[in-house]
């Protein structure tokens, strides 16, 4: 405790996860993510984890399912290409309301599209990403310590509202190092406490009766009726979540702000290096960093815009994806312009501060 | 005294247990239970042998024996 | 008196959904028995498919998950290494594992899970209403092969005990046919042998059933049970493949 490391974001995500209590490890290896499998399979066997290098994505996220059916906090990562492959089975996880944390490392698309950093993952992320009517509480880190600090908080949102995770970084953040600071390793008896909250309806030693149960973990249901109170109990659920785990950061933000940019993970580090380089030359111009990329920050985005501002620039390093959320933000009260950056490529500073002027 | 018996709620009238019975002692009720299916019924309890053929085939559990 | 053979405790009180005279049912009342003899239900956990038996989970009476298509055995991989002192089988049909889900039987089996593989081979797919399924035989009709399995054009069917007794790690692998009484009772001879060695952490065991579709294949279930016998047996032969257990 009170000791920062220099690691990986890879490694580090891997790290604090262990720390957080999981105990079960499935996935595939696809760049950029390698070290973070390979940290995995080195230390959750120390840990007395289980690792399995599956066959496929999809294979890994169905282990994952099965885990997750039986309580037990579990994990899996993959890249763009990859976590497409995983979407039926997060959709499951959704369906079945399991806990699951899902680390998406991602990378250049569409397709097989490069191993470089890209945010062209967003739309999926923030909307489903597979069939049906639901959710995945996404969250966006954009340092290696803030990376490391949302496992656990990944796996206490899994937990408490029954629905995957997913931690939404990209090729950069995950192979870039960074001092970071890790929490302290939940104990046994800690992990089992936070088992024992889902004993109720997950699979598990049983007993004759009148103790006897019958869990079943599953999505479906047959009966229109039934299946439609499902998923308006899915609904309300994700109301709670809107309402309460919005996770934003207000970089700059002020009154005298002359302009607004919204960006989230490695583009947000640029933007404000630029917003700083601004800042020296007499410019005002501020940030909301959406840290919860959903549940949107909608109301504090729009709180964002100042009474001078005149207009508000989002930066992502894709074609336009979270600009149409801040353009819902906005709501048209001032015009929402975009800057992006595609192919695995990342914009610099320089590129951004050119944009903003572009504006003042 | 072996005896079979048949839930009616259970047995879809499929007809197995009629075809695997050595000693030819069930057939198709002339009455049907809630879906419909003429269900199978023993008919002559007396020559039943609890040979198990009945229960070993019935692809509903609809059988019990007792001996 | 008393009851010598009624509805085994591990089987739920529903009335199954399958067709008059499927064996789906025969199959499940084997392992439910089993689960009783072993004593074994209240560690048990089981993987329903997609297919006819997607409801499995509401007929077996201990913890079950439903898995999609073809991902049981990853399902049930998940489930094991997740309770390991627990026992986990799935159950699954033609096109669960053979076809979609092909990838997830040879690994599971290759890693060797400790886990069973309940494997329900009609040549067909049920649920969906009568299509070519990876074991339709050649010539075989079926909706989506109209004109008759053109083997030329799409192949030949898969014998999966014999593509998994390539791999070096299962321990147990056996086909069986439910098609008459005494198939019936070798085929629960072989259930038992899979679920006894999963219970003592042996290994990774298999069991196929040859088994009809009345519905889709046009027969009424005692004709079926024939041309299942005439048509499946020669190709899909009832035999024990391994069984490390008795080497």
């Amino acid at each position: 405790m009170g000791k920062k490391v220099l690691m990986k974001g890879n490694e580090a995500i891997a790290e604090a996860a262990i720390r957080a209590g999981c105990r079960l490890y499935f996935a595939y290896p696809i760049t950029p993510q390698s070290e973070l499998i390979e940290y995995m399979a080195k230390m959750m066997p120390k840990a007395d984890g289980v690792f399995v290098q599956a066959e496929s994505e999809v294979a890994a996220i169905n282990m994952v399912y099965g885990a997750a059916g039986c309580g037990r906090r579990v994990m899996t990562s993959s890249s763009s290409p990859g976590i497409s492959l995983k979407q039926e089975g997060i959709s499951y996880i959704a369906g079945a309301q399991l806990p699951a944390v899902i680390v998406n490392v991602a990378r250049g698309g569409p397709g097989l599209g490069d191993i470089q950093p890209a945010q062209g993952d967003y739309f999926q992320a923030t909307r489903g990403g597979g069939h049906g009517d639901y959710y995945v509480i996404c969250l966006a880190p954009n340092s290696v310590q803030e990376f490391a600090d949302m496992a656990s908080l990944a796996f206490d949102l899994a937990d408490k509202y029954r629905n995957p995770v997913m931690i939404l970084a990209d090729g950069l953040l995950g192979q870039m190092m960074e001092p970071v600071e890790f929490k302290d390793a939940l104990t046994p008896e800690e992990i089992l406490e936070k088992e024992k909250q889902h004993w109720d309806w997950c699979c598990r030693p049983n007993e004759d009766e009148p103790n006897h149960h019958h869990h079943e973990i599953n999505s479906l249901e047959i009966d229109p009726k039934e299946l439609e109170k499902h998923v308006l109990r899915l609904g309300e659920k994700y109301d709670l979540i809107r309402e309460n785990e919005c996770r934003w950061e207000n970089y700059n933000v002020n009154d005298d702000n002359e302009l607004l940019c919204c960006a989230y993970g490695t583009a947000s580090r640029i933007v404000k290096s630029a917003i700083d380089q601004l800042k020296e030359e007499g410019k005002n111009v501020g940030m909301v960093r959406p840290i919860s990329v959903w549940p949107f920050p909608y109301q504090q985005v729009a709180a964002g815009v100042g009474p001078k501002v005149k207009r508000v620039v989002t930066f992502e390093l894709n074609l336009g994806q979270m600009v149409e959320d801040v353009k819902l933000a906005i709501n048209g009260k001032v015009p929402v312009e975009f800057m992006g950056k595609v192919g695995g490529l990342v914009f610099t500073p320089e590129d951004v501060k050119a944009e903003i002027e572009k504006y003042l | 005294m072996p005896r079979m018996t048949v839930d009616p709620k259970y047995c879809k009238g499929c007809g197995l247990c009629i075809a695997a019975c050595p000693k030819k002692i069930i057939r198709f009720s002339e009455n049907i239970n809630s879906k419909g299916y003429h269900y199978a019924e023993c008919f002559d309890q007396d020559a039943c042998i609890a040979c198990m053929m009945c229960y070993n085939t019935c692809p509903d559990v609809a059988i019990t024996i007792e001996k | 008196m008393q009851v010598v053979a009624t509805r085994p405790k591990s089987l739920t009180d529903l009335q199954f959904t399958y067709c008059p005279g499927c064996l789906h049912g025969v199959a499940h009342r084997l392992i439910a028995e089993v689960m009783d003899e072993l004593d074994i239900r209240n560690e048990t956990m089981g993987v329903a498919p997609v297919g006819c038996s997607v409801f499995a989970y509401k007929f077996f009476d201990c913890d079950m998950q439903e898995a999609a298509h073809g991902r049981a055995p990853a399902v049930a991989t998940g489930m094991k290494r997740a309770r390991p002192d627990m026992h986990v089988f799935t159950y699954q049909g033609d096109g669960d594992l053979a076809a979609i889900g092909t990838a997830e039987i040879i690994h599971a089996a290759n890693r060797g899970e400790h886990i069973t593989v309940f494997f329900v081979n009609n040549a067909i797919y049920g649920m969906t209403g009568g299509q070519m399924a990876p074991t339709s035989l050649p010539g075989m009709k079926t909706t989506t092969s109209p004109y008759g399995r053109d083997v030329d054009d799409i192949g030949y069917p898969i014998r999966v005990c014999e593509l998994l007794d390539s791999l070096v790690a299962p321990f147990y692998i056996e086909r069986v046919s439910l098609l008459s009484p005494a198939e019936i009772i070798k085929a629960k001879r072989a259930v038992k042998k899979a679920l006894l060695y999963n219970k003592e952490e042996r290994g990774f065991t298999f069991v196929e059933f040859v088994s009809t579709c009345p519905t889709n294949w046009g027969m009424d279930p005692m004709k079926a049970r024939d041309w299942a016998r005439e048509n499946m047996l020669p190709f899909f032969k009832a035999q024990k493949f391994r069984d490390k257990g008795e080497e």
